[in-house]
């Protein structure tokens, strides 16, 4: 008997041995990325994966990689979960990973105090702790190109702009529809400073993440309220159905904003004809207009090596997966530039996110003009605060139906850098910044 | 052949009455333990430490704990998730407020706050049973849940609202904190794992675990034989949430290294435990353990296993067949051995011993 246990502990030893041997293909750059195909967070996490996918995939084909070199681009599954998360930090650890892209907070607040041990640069775009703008606190961290407390002020300067000034918003209510989760709670303190500044009031609308797609008695709060305006900070199942509740309770649809990651057209076309002129924050464009989507197309899509249906490449989270994939693969060519190798590792990486510095030329010449607004990312500062504008959804498809804002830099930086002192303090002996700083950017 | 306790004989009634009376049962706890303290270090990677391991040996220990309450007692809980919430929560309140104190005492510490929790949403067993009292602890599940998520003082009003799991040291070494090593977590776990096995081991073969059967089986019989279903109950409740609670601990400080605990700590998990407990057997230590290697280990070896293995399939679909398995493999469990993994261990040794001339 005990003989079959050994046999059972050895087999199970050589499994797991085969399943860690590192994947050490000198001739190509390991990506890892989490993905969730599965879950409740399917309905946004399947298009933001196969537009990750196949901007590598694309670059691979068409350019033969990145510096010559093949991405070696590898999707693990998460189902939103955070245990599940961790295991694919482990994997993508073990396989060498150049980034991590944890796509949900959860496994971005665990991996943020293991970046700097394991030398794996994060890349949580738009997501993640907002505080890890600061480069001097969190050089492992990036989360370009802004983060929710932009995104809180971007949303009061359009109902600002909207009510025509910021001396209208006196005396107006903004309710917020959050998940009831650290996520979802982000944009709270900003939005009540800028509340006491300006006159407005803040009416808070949590939904528990069980209970995403059971709104029914928040909506009867709402509709007790009364709201000028509803921010909705949620991601997942939480967004169609809000949308739905929306136009069941006949709150004006043009009123709800959502934040960039209410932005799915999922979330939008759950409301039917009726979800026409609901909004949502974005800093890219949606469509297929644009060359580097054509280019996918033509060397991804048609040829069937995509996962998404042809009629979903180009919709608005599938474009956020581009981007992400952009960013990826803008820091990996900076960093063959800046060490002089093919074949980069972690440390250049995030040498190659620190000198990040996407132009509008740059942009041009990735076939995204106009696709989205230049990124910069500098050594202190690893979000760089950049513009982003209010789409809104016309039925069929995400339209731009506002100008680039710029947030308030002046406004977030503090905070930033107050929370981020706050949380190398409260984790005690934070390691102080070693990495030196690029000279030229 | 080989397991046959022929020539064994027992001179004292203590030899008699161990819980392991057989030497090759002895021999094989030799050979695990050894495999588990040098075996694994050696030949394990890092992933298979922190991914494989170490959630393991903690999803055993919280088996252990629901296995106590529902195996030995029979009263059911939906609750386990939560008291391993308080237990993650109180070690980190602890941590930061008594930074010199050694983490290890704090993780035990810890159990005892998880244990007043649980005997407080323990007070309704004394009237209600079956699934009623399963209503009643899912209250428990639903309103810690809720408190982790709304009392920002339990994690230290930190903007992230996660707790963030700083650095401590033991003997010199990191323990917690990014900075430990998979190894050294691995090693601590382990440790804490083999002595509360070894106490509730102790404890269920004794008068105490008596007590708890005897109410399992007949709560009114237990109770005109002298038990009193007041202090049986409530002990069943405080122990079971004690070890839950460490498990939780455990899971934050040497698992996961800190992140949005509130999140981990739900109603899926509590579900999980039990299913480890009745999949692994009601009732039965080493059960408990089966059930965790079941339900935790086996879908991650089978999602980043079978793809090393030259099986062509990653991602989501890994994750779809790994579903469809596990779920597979518990209905035909089920249906081989109602009674769990530890039933058919069982058997497998009683088949053993007339091996290989079975009569």
């Amino acid at each position: 008997m005990k003989t079959s246990h050994l046999m059972r502990a050895t087999a199970l030893g050589a499994l797991l041995a085969a399943a860690s041997v590192p994947a050490h293909a000198q001739d190509s750059i390991y990506v890892s990325n989490n993905a969730y195909r599965t879950g409740p967070f399917s309905g946004s996490g399947t298009p933001i994966g196969d537009g990750m996918r196949d901007y590598f995939a694309m670059i691979n084909e068409r350019d033969g990689g990145i510096g010559g070199v093949k991405i070696n681009f590898e999707e693990c599954e998460t189902g939103y979960d955070t245990k599940k998360s961790i295991e694919c930090y482990e994997q993508a650890k073990s396989k060498n990973t150049v980034i991590y892209s944890p796509w949900s907070t959860g496994a971005t607040l665990a991996a943020i105090p293991r970046a700097h041990i394991d030398k794996i640069p994060i890349l949580s775009m738009a997501y993640g702790l907002s505080a890890s703008a600061d480069g001097n606190v969190f050089p492992w961290v990036f989360n370009p190109p802004l983060t929710y407390w932009d995104g809180a002020l971007i949303m009061v300067r359009h109902m600002a702009n909207e009510l025509g000034g910021m001396d209208k918003l006196k005396g107006k209510k903004l309710g917020l529809i959050h998940l009831d989760a650290p996520f979802g709670k982000e944009p709270i303190p900003v939005l009540e400073n800028l509340a006491k500044k300006y006159g407005f009031e803040v009416k808070l609308y949590p939904v528990a993440a069980a209970d995403m797609q059971n709104q029914g008695s928040l909506w009867l709060s709402i509709r007790r309220d009364r709201p000028d305006y509803l921010y909705n900070q949620g991601w997942g199942a939480m967004n169609p159905t809000a949308v739905k509740e929306a136009i069941k309770n006949n709150f004006p649809i043009a009123k709800l904003v959502g934040v960039w990651w209410a932005g799915g057209d999922d979330d939008a076309r759950a409301g039917g004809a009726e979800a026409k002129g609901y909004k949502s924050l974005s800093f890219h464009q949606a469509g297929a207009n644009f060359p580097v989507i054509q280019d996918i197309v033509k060397h991804v899509v048609d040829k069937g090596k995509s996962l998404a249906p042809k009629e979903k490449v180009g919709e608005n989270l599938y474009n956020r997966g581009v981007y992400n994939s952009m960013l990826v693969a803008e820091a990996i060519r900076n960093a063959q530039t800046i060490s002089g190798k093919k074949v980069v590792t972690g440390e250049d990486v995030r040498r190659g996110l620190e000198t990040l510095n996407i132009t509008d030329a740059r942009l041009k010449e990735l076939g995204m003009e106009g696709f989205a607004a230049p990124v910069k990312v500098a050594c202190g500062d690893h979000n760089g605060h950049h513009k982003a504008y209010v789409a809104e959804w016309d039925g069929t498809k995400w339209t731009k139906a506002s100008d680039w804002m710029e947030p308030l830099k002046d406004e977030v930086r503090p905070l930033i850098e107050a929370n981020a002192k706050d949380y190398a303090e409260k984790a005690g002996n934070w390691p102080k910044r070693t990495e030196a700083c690029e000279k030229s950017s | 052949m080989f397991y046959r306790e022929a020539g064994q004989f027992k001179s004292t009634y203590a030899a008699d009455m161990a819980v392991f009376p057989i030497r090759q049962d002895r021999i094989g706890l030799a050979i695990i333990l050894l495999i588990a303290f040098i075996g694994i270090p050696l030949i394990g990677n890092d992933f298979f430490i922190t991914s494989v391991m170490i959630p393991f040996l903690v999803f055993s220990l919280a088996a252990i704990g629901l296995n106590i309450l529902t195996g030995y007692t029979g009263l059911i809980s939906l609750g386990t998730a939560a008291f391993m919430g308080v237990g993650a929560y109180a070690c980190y309140k602890l941590t930061t407020a008594f930074p010199g104190v050694n983490i290890i005492v704090l993780i035990l510490v810890s159990g005892l706050f998880s244990a007043a929790i649980g005997v407080l949403f323990g007070l309704p067993s004394l009237r209600i049973k079956g699934f009623y009292l399963a209503v009643a602890t899912l209250a428990a599940q639903f309103f810690l849940q809720w408190a982790f998520v709304r009392v920002p003082w339990l994690f230290n009003y930190n903007a992230s609202g996660a707790i963030e799991v700083p650095q401590r040291l033991l003997f010199g070494i990191p323990v917690t904190g990014a900075s430990a090593s998979p190894e050294t977590r691995y090693f601590v776990c382990l440790c804490l794992v083999i002595v509360m096995t070894w106490f509730a081991s102790n404890l269920v073969h004794g008068k105490i675990g008596r007590s708890w059967m005897a109410v399992r089986d007949m709560d009114i019989a237990a109770e005109l034989m002298g038990i009193k279903l007041l202090n049986a109950k409530l002990l069943a409740f405080a122990v079971s949430s004690f070890y839950a609670g460490v498990a939780g601990a455990m899971m934050i400080f040497l698992w996961y290294g800190g992140g949005e605990a509130a999140d981990v700590f739900n109603i899926r998990l509590s579900f999980n435990i039990l299913f480890m407990v009745i999949i692994g057997g009601l009732g039965s230590l080493i059960g408990s353990f089966f059930g965790a290697a079941f339900i935790a280990s086996l879908p991650t070896i089978m999602k980043f296993g079978l793809p090393a293995l030259g099986v062509p399939m990653s991602g989501a679909t890994a994750e779809h067949v790994t579903f469809m398995l596990v779920g597979a493999l518990i209905i035909i469990f089920l249906i081989v051995e109602p009674h769990g993994l530890a039933r058919l261990w069982q058997i497998g040794k009683q088949k053993l011993r007339t091996w290989p001339f079975p009569y």
